[in-house]
């Protein structure tokens, strides 16, 4: 508009969270609106911040691996498996094949807990209250198989350098089968709910469109990324804990949108049951950890292990000078990285699409602020 | 004695002791329905530890919202905070008055009656936009400035299907409209050849709209702006705005199943042999049927006053089935049964919908009340006229 | 009663009218424009006016003020008054209440003999429609015959408006 009549100059400044039902924990968003339209975004991060990565230049390398549980709080395994290979390719060890096979079953169980915390908090942004007491309801099934096998729920701390801890306890086995035979219609009915429900595709087609350059300019990884057309997953492009030895797709989409961002999160579910039921099939016997000094005092040297966490890239950067408490560790964590896009997305859209985009996103603050 | 019975003011004013005193309990129950059917949608149980399955959950809350403190923010207008949510159930209570309960159980019977609610109705936004300014808070600004134009767009399509009833009716009276189809042995619904149907839908979807129910709750969208136009408020202020949406509720069900579901009549209110089954046997079914369903419940639990709690409610709702039996009483209760009946099942729709769909976003919102709704409001009052001209010819 | 009413809806129309232009707050006088507004919808309803009660309401409670309402809220309109000022025509504005008000005056010691115009409706009322259906029918009788000149030229006025508002509003959407 040409000239500006003082409608215009009429700015709303409205200050969103840290104390907010949606925006996933202690965000804070200000939000710079023109009515309803969003004119500008400035995310301020922090409120959770617990100086982690500082943290862990004081404690021994095997103290603070169940302090990683507690940035993405809601993909523990996943974080503990980032941390746990960052170790072991210090060590210039491997785990040994019967630890791999437990840990991708466990990791991609943890995958789909993920997704459908996000899918439940997502759908109940956008006003629908009823799929996220089914998505808990089926999460529930996955933390039980948690529980069962090292005691925790949430902050599982499965894993261990080097390999597991513990020995899958009997009936494991079973419980994983079951849960994916359980599972893969579940998602259809989540999919009977919301996928063809015009309000739903109404509230999300063409909202907070993100082109796969602009993606790689800003660094963001995982379902967003896929969603727009790339095809990049770290399970595929570098391979780990013997995710090669298994067949499944890597879901995309092409408009990058937040309902592509939706249906590519419910086609990784489906595929990381076809993950688990492979490597559930096949966990050869043998030993649980790898050989190794019950002291971890890594050579000096320097090591980036990044894996594909539920969220994105997840990666540990690590610094040892042969002692045994890590010299830096530094974290490139997905939430924090995605969140940088939030801007972009947002600029141009209503309040309610900002709400929308925070849950595509699927941030989690412990991990944004560590 | 005689003289005070027979006061033409005593039904009127007795129906207006018994609607503020009986509305907020039955609102209160209204909720706790909403929560047992959510509940039941979402894989979980809702309310049970209040009382036998969460029976006596309205009564304590209730007394939580009278006994919490008041709090009124500092920087907000006090006076226009103070009275918002006054405003909004005055009118919405006030709309009571011109529902037709049965043939005889009525306030009022103005011959303007839609209009009077739809006055209402209409006053009654101001509550919501007065109580969000007042509050000098973004949040609740939002709400009421969504709430404004939400309301505004949709009382227009709302009047459109109100429009085409009131044509096949020929009257703007309440008691007019129910005696209407009780002439024309049809309900409404029915009537230009099945075509009522279209302005039916109309005035759903605009009331659900109206009464700020999901999926058109923007104005207290919780996921965007907390809790819209009644952020700050809190307490026995809060309750009250509650209480006037659940009073709304009830007023736009009750005005769709006067307008187009027959009122208080029975369904085929001409058919005679019907009388027994529907008249008397459906209500004794439904009343001795869920009492008795409730004492099998009994059982199950643990506790002996919750036991004894609910075989009390299951008699209470065995014994509401004895008054249909007795054949002088069915007559005068007969016409609120149904009346009730009927709004409960509109009341459950709008429960459906939240417990379904997802929210729109505003500018959807915009489109669907002024390219949709409204188009098509004015097609059928057009196409009602000219089907009305043809089945009167 | 009826005169204690009448009195009663009186005293609501001109305080209502008096605080409007007196109140610093725009919300404050938009308020209180309501409560005269009302006022007036009960002076209706004394006259036995129910329609146009009802009316009074729909349209201007609910429909006008809920828009300057949401127009006020909008626009700050604190900072608006300290960019322009509309107070700077007072001269034509006491032209105008002089006019209006000798009009008032003639009005009032003719007495009902000016008030023609007004009677016509109420004769319509009388010989058309039997007393009980109300004025709702006598009303929509004399607009459409009598009035429907006048009628049609106030809508072709509003659409004028309407149409006008789209275009101002286009450049905006």
């Amino acid at each position: 508009m040409a000239q500006s009549t003082f409608l215009d100059a009429n700015e709303l400044v409205l200050n969103m969270g840290p104390q907010h039902p949606s925006t996933h924990g202690v965000l804070r968003v200000i939000l710079k609106l023109d009515g309803e339209t969003v004119t500008g975004t400035e995310c301020v991060i922090g409120y959770l911040h617990r100086g982690v990565e500082k943290i862990a230049e004081n404690r021994t390398y095997i103290q603070f691996a169940p302090y990683v549980d507690r940035m993405d709080y809601v993909a523990a395994v996943s974080n503990g498996l980032g941390y746990c290979l960052a170790i072991e390719k210090l060590l210039n060890i491997e785990a040994p094949p019967r630890a791999q096979a437990v840990r991708v079953i466990l990791t991609e169980l943890n995958r789909i807990t993920s997704h459908l915390l996000w899918l439940g908090t997502h759908a109940l942004d956008i006003g629908a209250i009823t799929p996220v007491f089914y998505c808990f309801r089926d999460r529930e099934e996955a933390l039980k198989i948690f529980e069962n096998y090292c005691g925790a729920r949430l902050t599982t701390h499965a894993f261990r350098i080097g390999g597991l801890q513990y020995e899958v306890y009997d009936g494991f086995e079973q419980e994983v089968r079951a849960f994916c035979d359980m599972f893969i219609p579940k998602v259809d009915e989540y999919e009977e709910l919301l996928t063809n429900n015009r309000i739903w595709v109404n509230r999300l087609k063409g909202v907070g469109v993100l082109s796969g350059e602009e993606c790689k300019e800003y660094g963001v990884t995982g379902p967003v990324l896929r969603a727009s057309g790339v095809k990049w997953d770290l399970r595929k492009a570098q391979p780990y804990s013997g995710y090669e030895q298994y067949d499944f797709e890597i879901p995309t989409a092409q408009n990058g949108d937040t309902y592509d961002r939706y249906t590519v999160r419910m086609e990784e579910m489906r595929q990381s049951v076809r993950i688990m039921r492979q490597a559930v099939d096949k966990i050869p016997s043998g030993p649980i950890m790898a050989k190794m000094s019950k002291v971890v005092k890594p050579p000096v040297g320097e090591a980036y292990v990044s894996i594909e966490a539920p969220k994105g890239e997840l990666g540990y950067y690590v610094v040892s000078d042969n002692s045994t408490q890590p010299y830096r560790v530094r974290v490139r964590p997905p939430s924090f990285v995605n969140l940088q896009a939030l801007d972009r997305m947002v600029r141009g859209g209503l309040i309610a699409d900002v709400v929308a985009i925070i849950g595509t996103l699927d941030i989690v603050l412990g991990e944004v602020d560590r | 004695m005689e003289t005070v019975f027979n006061h033409p003011l005593f039904l009127p004013v007795s129906m207006i002791v018994v609607i503020i005193a009986v509305f907020p309990l039955l609102a209160g129950y209204i909720v706790l329905i909403e929560r047992k059917v959510l509940a039941d949608f979402q894989v979980r149980l809702g309310p049970m530890r209040v009382g036998p399955h969460g029976l006596l959950q309205p009564i304590a809350d209730a007394l939580k919202l009278l006994l919490k403190e008041d709090i009124i923010p500092a920087d907000s207008d006090k006076g226009i905070f103070w009275f918002a949510p006054v405003i909004s159930t005055f009118t919405a209570l006030t709309a009571f008055a011109v529902i037709p309960f049965s043939e005889k159980l009525a306030v009022a019977d103005v011959n303007v009656g839609v209009l009077v609610i739809m006055a209402m109705s209409a006053v009654g936004i101001l509550g919501i936009i007065l109580g969000g300014w007042s509050s000098n808070s973004h949040y609740p600004l939002l709400g009421a400035l969504r709430s404004a134009a939400q309301l505004v767009s949709y009382e227009v399509a709302l009047s459109f299907a109100l429009i085409s009833g009131l044509m096949v009716a020929g009257t703007l009276s309440m008691q007019g409209i129910v005696k209407a189809q009780q002439d024309r042995h049809i309900w409404f619904i029915f009537e230009n050849y099945g075509f009522m149907i279209v302005p039916f839908v109309v005035y759903l979807i605009s009331a659900t709209a109206e009464t700020n129910r999901a999926p058109f709750d923007l104005p207290e969208a919780e996921s965007e702006l907390v809790a819209g136009f009644h952020t700050e408020y809190s307490g026995f202020r809060w309750a009250l705005y509650f209480l006037a949406e659940y009073a709304n509720i009830f007023v736009v069900s009750s005005v769709a199943v006067t307008l187009f579901w027959g009122g208080w009549l029975r369904p085929f209110p001409a058919v005679a042999w019907l009388e027994m089954p529907l008249n008397v046997g459906l209500p004794v079914l439904i009343f001795l049927g869920s009492g008795a369903s409730s004492l099998i419940l009994v059982k199950k639990l643990k506790d002996p006053v919750q036991q004894k709690t609910l075989v009390g409610a299951a008699f209470l709702c065995m014994g509401v089935a004895v008054p249909f039996l007795i054949p002088a009483v069915n007559a005068a209760i007969i016409g609120l049964f149904w009346f009730l009946f009927k709004v409960a099942v509109f009341v459950y729709i709008m429960i459906w919908f939240r417990g379904t769909f997802p929210r729109f976003r505003y500018d959807q919102l915009m489109n669907i009340g002024w390219k949709i709704m409204i188009p098509i409001g004015m097609a059928s009052v057009v196409v009602n006229a000219l089907l009305g001209m043809l089945r009167a010819s | 009663m009826e005169t204690f009413s009448f009195y009663a809806f009186a005293v609501l129309v001109l305080g209502g009218a008096i605080l409007t232009i007196t109140r610093r707050s725009a919300v404050h006088s938009a308020i209180s424009l309501i409560v005269s507004l009302v006022g007036v919808a009960g002076l209706y309803l004394l006259q036995q006016a129910e329609f146009l009660f009802a009316v009074q309401i729909v349209l201007y409670i609910g429909g006008i003020m809920v828009l300057f309402l949401f127009v006020i809220m909008l626009v700050n309109l604190d900072e608006a008054a300290k960019e322009r000022q509309f107070n700077g025509q007072w001269l034509i504005a006491l032209i105008c209440a002089t006019v209006v008000g000798l009009q008032v005056a003639w009005f009032m010691t003719k007495g009902a003999g000016a008030l023609k115009l007004a009677q016509v409706p109420v004769a319509a009322a009388q010989t058309g429609a039997p007393v009980s259906p109300g004025n709702v029918e006598a009303i929509a009788d004399v607009l459409f015959s009598e009035y429907l000149l006048p009628f049609e030229v106030a809508s072709v006025l509003l659409l004028v408006a309407v149409v006008g508002s789209v275009v101002m509003a286009k450049k905006r959407i």
